[in-house]
């Protein structure tokens, strides 16, 4: 009796869930979420889900689908995000850096100050995984072409022999020069710029 | 050398330079942890550090894996556990800094960092979910796609 009481109820259940308006697509549960800037300011997103659009500009703004589908903006959980993104965000590689060194006037030697700043950029390169490195090299605007391009390249060269030496393999290191043609400091024509005699680092 | 030799020569030079740019790396795996993998051509390779990544590649990771990728912009990107990122596009300018980089994550999660294009051009970087677009404004974010 109550066995057949429990179908008829099931029945009438079933029954009543398929009159439901069927649901049509699942609501998406894909979602995006901006992160403050490592620099301390954060960038935009521009959210777009079908004919709806967001803009997130703030710190752990986020956007997905709500409920009844349509795209909705919130705040996400700056604990819960970190926790549940932990995968993906112990594996982002560290972040492309660069450094400039300065040299004596008309030589590929190191300022004495230089000498003493590279070291850090050195232990950087190495701590780095895959590590790729290109370093420019760069004269101030005395003397002919011909001779800052000369001197730009051994700048740049000079700079790669002490990545070599602390054991970065040379094929992750390219070199180049830009003579006098990139200026850091707009100098007199012809003028002497301690400034300018230097060599980028970039490393990623 | 003959004119039909230097012809030839000249063209095979030309192929040879176009399939370069085609198989060129764009990106490289800085880190990887657990099962993670590059498909390359209908083929499947282990992701391993120090590896290149190429504009058509789709990464996958499982339940434990992930992969962390510069690409030549400075841009940064890396896939959490059970992930699915396929790179639609991607092309930059050194020297002008132009370029797009178009990539989906089908499933899984993700981190991006945008590089050098996006601070040029707000239209260059786009990172689709199976239900959204985003455009991206130089910036740091997460994804999560099912």
């Amino acid at each position: 009796m109550i066995f057949r009481a429990l179908v008829t109820a099931l029945a009438a259940l079933a029954a009543g869930c398929a009159t439901e308006p069927l649901q049509t697509a699942p609501v998406s549960r894909d979602r995006v979420i901006l992160l403050p800037g490592s620099d301390g300011s954060t960038g935009a997103v521009d959210v777009r889900q079908g004919a709806q659009s967001a803009v997130l500009d703030t710190p752990y703004a986020s956007a997905g689908a709500g409920s009844d589908g349509a795209l909705t903006v919130g705040e996400a959980d700056a604990a819960a995000t970190r926790e549940r993104f932990a995968g993906a965000l112990s594996a982002l590689p560290p972040a492309p850096v660069s450094y400039t060194v300065y040299f004596v006037f008309a030589q590929d030697e190191l300022t004495e100050e230089s000498r003493k700043a590279i070291a850090p950029v050195l232990d950087d390169v190495a701590r780095r995984p895959a590590p790729e490195i290109t370093v420019i090299g760069h004269a101030d605007q005395t003397g002919a072409e011909r001779i800052n391009d000369a001197l730009s390249q051994r700048r740049a060269e000079r700079v790669k022999e002490m990545l070599v030496q602390r054991g970065i393999s040379p094929e992750r290191i390219t070199a180049a020069s830009r003579g006098a043609r990139e200026p850091l400091v707009r100098a007199t024509e012809g003028a002497a710029e301690a400034r300018n005699r230097r060599v980028e680092i970039s490393i990623r | 050398m003959t004119r039909r030799s230097t012809i030839l020569l000249l063209g095979g030079l030309l192929a040879a330079i176009a399939l370069d740019a085609a198989a060129a790396d764009v990106g490289r795996i800085k880190v990887t942890a657990g099962d993670a993998f590059v498909e390359r051509e209908g083929k499947r390779i282990p992701a391993a550090v120090d590896a290149g990544v190429r504009a058509s590649d789709t990464v996958v990771t499982g339940p434990n894996g992930s992969v962390g990728i510069t690409f030549s912009d400075n841009s940064r990107v890396s896939a959490g556990p059970n992930s699915t990122l396929v790179l639609n596009r991607y092309n930059f300018d050194q020297a002008t800094h132009e370029g797009a980089f178009d990539a989906t994550l089908k499933r899984g999660t993700l981190a991006v960092v945008s590089g050098r294009m996006a601070k040029l051009s707000p239209e260059a970087v786009k990172v689709r979910t199976p239900s959204m677009i985003l455009g991206v404004r130089g910036t740091e974010f997460l994804v999560y796609a099912e």
